[in-house]
C-alpha cells in the first residue's frame, strides 16, 4: 500500500504525524543508513525507515544501543553517505561519550541526528533538555516548531551537514513526535553511491582540531542568520518581543490571537537555535526591548540572548523562566508548555484579562470524587506475575529484600502494579550496576538480599558489564531478567534475542542465558505464569552465594495475541463463594489485573472478556479453582 | 463547509489500549481531506499501559494550531469510558461542549483493590449534563461486540462523531480514509460499525 511516506507527488498535502514527517524529509533527502535504539517519543521513526528500506534502497537498523548506533551512522558517512540517527533525550546521554568528539572530527556524507526531548515525561524518566547536549558537543542545533518543518528542516539538515562537514541536530519533542499535522510533500533527491577510503582518509576526534570547529560554527552561524526557518509574524514595532523555538511557536501565536493583542506584540520563532543567529536576534532587540522568552524545558535560548544582550551592551527587559511568567504547575523550567502557560505568561506581562471558556463548576462537597487511574500493567502481563512471585518470596524471606529497578514496561512495578517493589531507579542498566555494589555490602553489616531486575532489549542494551562487574568482583545477588521477548514498552520492535533484525532479516537470536553462563552466572530459567515455582525458585536463590541470574520467560501478554485467538477464562460463579471464601476478592484486590473485575449484582468475581488476554494467572490463584481456563500453552 | 467555531476542538479520551490513536487519525485524516488545517495531540507510550489517555484534534481554516487544547475549550468531546469523560470534562468542558459517550466502564486499579469507588454511571452523567449543551450516550462496545469485535469501539465512536453533525466533514471523506487504512475483513467489520455509529443518533 502507499503511504504518505512513499508517494511521489510533490505538492500533495497530507496529514502526518511528526515522527512520520522526519522520516519523510529523510527520505526526501535520499538518506542511505539509519540507525537508533527504540525509545518515546522516536521510536516510530527507524520502524518507518525499516519499513520503506526496500521500496528505496537504503539501509535501517536496530543497533544494541544509542552509543552503537552513532558510531555505526557515523560510518556510513565517513564513506560519504547520507545517515541519519535517532534517539531520545536518555539515549542521547548514552551516545554522548562519542557525540562530544563529533564536533571534533566532522563528518563527510551528511550525517543527522534526531534527540527526541520528552517535556513532562509522558513516557521517561526526566525530561532533561538536549539542546544543552548540542551545546556541549558544538554541533550546529535545529528546532522544528510544527509539523511541515520537521520535513523541511530534516531534508536541508543533510545538505548542511554536507555543506559545512559538521553533524546536525535535530531536537524535537513529543508534541512534535507524537502530534499530528498537515504537511506538503517534497520531492526525493537521486543518491550518491559510496566512495572508496584512501590510506590517507580519515576521521579522527582529537583536541587539535578544536579551532577548526570553532572556525565551522562561525561559518553555520553566518548561514543561520539569514535561515527561512527564522521567522517573524507581528507589527513593525512592536511593545513586547515574544521570542520562541519549537512548540512555543505554536502556543505563543494562539495566545496572541486569543488575548487580542496582534497590534502590539510580535513573534520571533527561531528555527536555527544554536549557534545563536546573534544580528538576526539583536535586529529585534533594537527595535523591541523587552522580550517575552517561551521554550521548552530550560532556560536555553534565554540565557543565550542575555548573554547576547551583555555582550552587546543593550538594555533588555527579559520575561520569561527566569522573572517566574512562563512556568507551569511545576514551577518555571519544569514541564511541557501548553497554550494555558503562555497565554498566563502573556496577560501578566501585558496586564490584559485572560479570557477563559470554562465554566464548570465543581462542587467538592457535593460532586465525583474521581478514583485516580494508575498506570498498571496490561491484562495477562507475565511482568504483573513476576512482581506478584517476587513480592511473595521476599515476603516469606522475611529479610525485607531489595529490588533495584530498571527501565521499561516494569518500571510501572515501582508503583502499584508492582506493590511498590523496587527500591531504586535510574537509567538502562542501572539496577544491576546498583545491585553488584549492594551486594558487596555484607562486611558493613548489610544483610537484605539484594535483586535486580531488568527486562530482555535492557539486558543488551546496558546490562552486560553491570553482570560482568557483578561476577568479577563475587557480590552477592540475583539478577531477573524478565524475557518477554519485546521491546515492548516502545512498541514491540526487535532486539538481540529475537534474532530478527529491523528489515525483517532473521538470524540466530542470542541466547540470554549463554550469555549469562559465558561470564559465570548460575542461571536458572523460569515461567513467570506459575507463580508457585517461580516464587520458591526465587526464595531459594536469594539464600545462596554468589551471583545468580533467573530468567523469568514469557512473551508479553500484547504480542502473544497478535498472534492468535485469546484463551478463554471466565469465573464458574456456583465454585465462586464471593465475600463469603475469605479469600478477600484475591483475584481482583490483591493480584490486581485490570480483567478481573468484580459483578457487584452477583456478588461474585467476574472476567471482563474485553479486557482479558487470557493468561490464565488468576485461574491458578484462585482458593475455590473458580476460574476457568481454556486453550493456553 | 464553515466551522462554528474556528479552531473547533474536539477531545477523543478513554483508556490506554481503547484505540484513541486510530480514532483521532481517522478523524484527522477526514479532515485534512476535506481542506482544513489539522493538528492532533496524542497520548503515546507509558500511559498506553492502562492509563487515561486523550487525543486533541483541531479543525482550522485559518491557522495550523498546537496540538493541545486549551483548558475550557473543548467543543466536543468523545469518550470511549464514562470516568475518563468526567476527568476531562471538568478541566476542558464549558456549557457549549458536546459530549458523546461510550456507557461501558473500565475499572482503574485503585477501584479494583477496594481503595476508592468507581461513581455510579448516572451519577456522572448527572454532572455532565448539568453544565454540557448536550450528552448522547450510546453503548458502543457491545454494538461493536455484536458486530463482530469490541476491538472497533473507536471505529464506532468516530461514526457517532461523523454523524453527530458536530463536526462539519462529509461522511464520504471518513469511508475513504477507511479504505486506504484497512484491507479485507478488518476493512468489513470497521465500514460496518462505522455506519452503525453514524446511524446511532438519528438526526433532529
Amino acid at each position: 500500500m502507499q503511504s504518505v511516506l512513499t508517494i511521489n507527488e510533490p505538492g500533495t498535502q497530507v496529514l502526518m504525524m511528526g515522527n512520520e514527517a522526519i522520516t519523510r524529509g529523510a527520505l526526501e533527502a535520499g538518506v542511505q543508513f539509519c540507525s537508533s535504539y527504540p525509545g518515546s517519543p522516536s521510536a516510530e521513526i527507524l520502524s518507518f525507515m525499516a519499513a520503506t528500506a526496500k521500496t528505496f534502497g537504503h539501509y535501517a537498523e536496530w543497533s544494541t544501543n544509542e552509543i552503537v548506533a552513532i558510531e555505526a551512522a557515523t560510518a556510513a558517512s565517513f564513506a560519504g553517505l547520507r545517515a541519519l540517527c535517532i534517539m531520545k533525550q536518555n539515549g542521547a546521554n548514552v551516545a554522548a561519550d562519542f557525540l562530544m568528539s563529533l564536533g571534533l572530527s566532522g563528518c563527510r556524507g551528511g550525517l543527522v541526528v534526531v534527540f527526541a526531548d520528552d517535556p513532562e515525561s509522558h513516557s521517561s524518566t526526566n525530561e532533561f533538555d538536549s539542546r544543552n547536549l548540542a551545546r556541549w558537543a558544538e554541533l550546529p542545533l535545529l528546532e522544528p516548531g510544527n509539523f511541515q518543518e520537521a520535513k523541511d528542516m530534516t531534508k536541508w539538515a543533510f545538505e548542511l551537514s554536507e555543506q559545512t562537514q559538521t553533524p546536525v541536530i535535530i531536537r524535537s519533542v513529543t508534541r512534535i513526535c507524537h502530534g499530528r499535522g498537515n504537511v506538503v510533500l517534497g520531492d526525493f533527491l537521486p543518491k550518491k553511491p559510496a566512495n572508496k577510503l584512501g590510506q590517507w582518509d580519515k576521521l579522527i576526534a582529537l583536541n587539535p582540531f578544536h579551532p577548526y570547529t570553532h572556525q565551522k560554527l562561525a561559518k553555520i552561524r553566518e548561514i543561520f542568520e539569514t535561515s527561512p526557518f527564522n521567522t517573524y509574524t507581528g507589527p513593525e514595532n512592536p511593545e513586547l518581543l515574544i521570542l520562541t523555538s519549537g512548540t512555543g511557536g505554536f502556543y505563543s501565536q494562539e495566545a496572541v490571537s486569543r488575548l487580542g493583542v496582534a497590534d502590539r506584540v510580535g513573534v520571533l520563532k527561531l528555527g536555527t537555535t544554536c549557534p545563536l543567529p546573534a544580528k538576526l536576534v539583536k535586529s529585534y532587540l533594537e527595535k523591541c526591548p523587552r522580550v517575552l522568552v517561551v521554550e521548552e524545558v530550560d532556560p536555553f535560548l534565554e540565557h543565550n540572548v542575555m548573554v547576547l544582550a551583555a555582550q552587546k551592551e543593550m538594555l533588555v527587559k527579559f520575561f520569561g523562566k527566569a522573572s517566574g511568567h512562563i512556568k507551569g504547575p511545576g514551577g518555571p523550567g519544569t514541564g511541557e508548555l501548553n497554550p494555558d502557560v503562555v497565554m498566563d505568561g502573556l496577560s501578566a506581562v501585558l496586564g490584559v484579562a485572560r479570557p477563559s471558556r470554562n465554566d464548570v463548576v465543581v462542587d467538592p462537597e457535593k460532586d465525583i470524587a474521581i478514583p485516580a487511574r494508575d498506570l498498571t500493567f496490561c491484562a495477562g502481563c507475565p511482568h504483573r506475575a513476576s512482581f506478584f512471585a517476587t513480592k511473595n518470596a521476599l515476603e516469606i524471606d522475611g529479610r525485607q529484600g531489595v529490588v533495584m529497578g530498571d527501565i521499561g514496561c516494569y518500571t510501572l512495578g515501582g508503583a502499584k502494579a508492582g506493590h511498590f517493589l523496587l527500591s531504586s531507579l535510574f537509567c538502562m542498566g542501572g539496577g544491576i550496576g546498583m545491585a553488584s555494589g549492594m551486594g558487596k555490602l555484607e562486611q558493613f553489616g548489610f544483610n537484605q538480599p539484594v535483586l535486580a531486575m531488568a527486562g530482555d532489549s535492557t539486558f543488551f542494551h546496558a546490562c552486560l558489564p553491570g553482570l560482568v562487574n557483578a561476577r568479577w568482583n563475587n557480590s552477592k545477588m540475583l539478577f531477573l531478567i524478565l524475557d518477554n521477548e519485546a521491546t515492548a514498552m516502545t512498541g514491540f520492535q526487535p532486539h538481540p534475542g529475537t534474532g530478527q533484525t529491523a528489515m525483517g532479516e532473521k538470524g540466530a537470536p542470542f541466547s540470554i542465558e549463554g550469555i549469562c553462563q559465558a561470564m559465570g552466572a548460575d542461571v536458572y530459567i523460569a515461567d513467570p505464569y506459575d507463580v508457585a515455582a517461580t516464587t520458591e525458585k526465587i526464595y531459594e536463590l536469594i539464600q545462596q552465594p554468589g551471583v545468580k541470574v533467573l530468567i523469568l520467560r514469557r512473551t508479553c501478554a500484547l504480542v502473544q495475541s497478535r498472534r492468535g485467538p485469546k484463551p478463554k477464562v471466565w469465573v464458574d460463579q456456583e465454585k465462586c463463594l464471593g465475600d463469603a471464601c475469605g479469600c478477600g476478592r484475591f483475584c481482583s484486590k490483591v493480584f490486581g489485573c485490570p480483567a478481573c473485575i468484580w459483578d457487584a449484582a452477583a456478588g461474585k468475581a467476574r472476567i471482563d472478556e474485553v479486557v482479558c488476554n487470557g493468561c490464565g494467572v488468576c485461574a491458578s490463584l484462585c482458593p475455590q479453582g473458580a476460574i476457568q481456563l481454556e486453550g493456553r500453552d | 463547509m464553515a466551522l462554528a467555531r474556528d479552531p473547533l476542538n474536539i477531545i477523543i479520551c478513554g483508556v490506554g489500549g481503547q484505540g484513541n490513536i486510530l480514532a483521532s487519525e481517522l478523524v484527522g485524516s477526514a479532515a485534512v481531506a476535506a481542506g482544513f488545517l489539522t493538528t492532533i495531540g496524542e497520548t503515546y507510550g507509558a500511559s498506553q499501559r492502562g492509563g487515561s489517555v486523550m487525543s486533541h484534534v483541531r479543525l482550522s481554516r485559518q491557522l495550523q494550531y498546537g496540538p493541545l487544547i486549551p483548558k475550557g475549550e473543548a467543543d466536543v468531546i468523545v469518550g470511549f469510558e464514562p470516568l475518563e469523560v468526567l476527568r476531562v470534562f471538568r478541566i476542558y468542558g464549558n456549557s457549549d461542549t458536546h459530549v458523546i459517550l461510550n456507557s461501558r466502564p473500565n475499572y482503574p486499579l485503585g477501584t479494583l483493590i477496594g481503595e476508592s469507588k468507581y461513581p455510579e454511571i448516572a451519577q456522572i452523567l448527572n454532572e455532565i449534563g448539568r453544565v454540557a449543551a448536550r450528552v448522547q450516550v450510546v453503548e458502543a462496545t457491545e454494538l461493536a461486540k455484536q458486530a463482530g469485535s469490541a476491538v472497533s469501539t473507536n471505529v464506532l465512536m468516530v461514526g457517532c462523531l461523523a454523524g453527530s453533525g458536530l463536526v462539519p466533514i462529509d461522511v464520504v471523506h471518513y469511508e475513504e480514509v477507511l479504505k486506504q487504512r484497512f484491507e479485507g475483513a478488518a476493512l468489513e467489520l470497521n465500514q460496518k460499525v462505522f455506519e452503525m455509529g453514524v446511524q446511532a443518533f438519528p438526526q433532529v
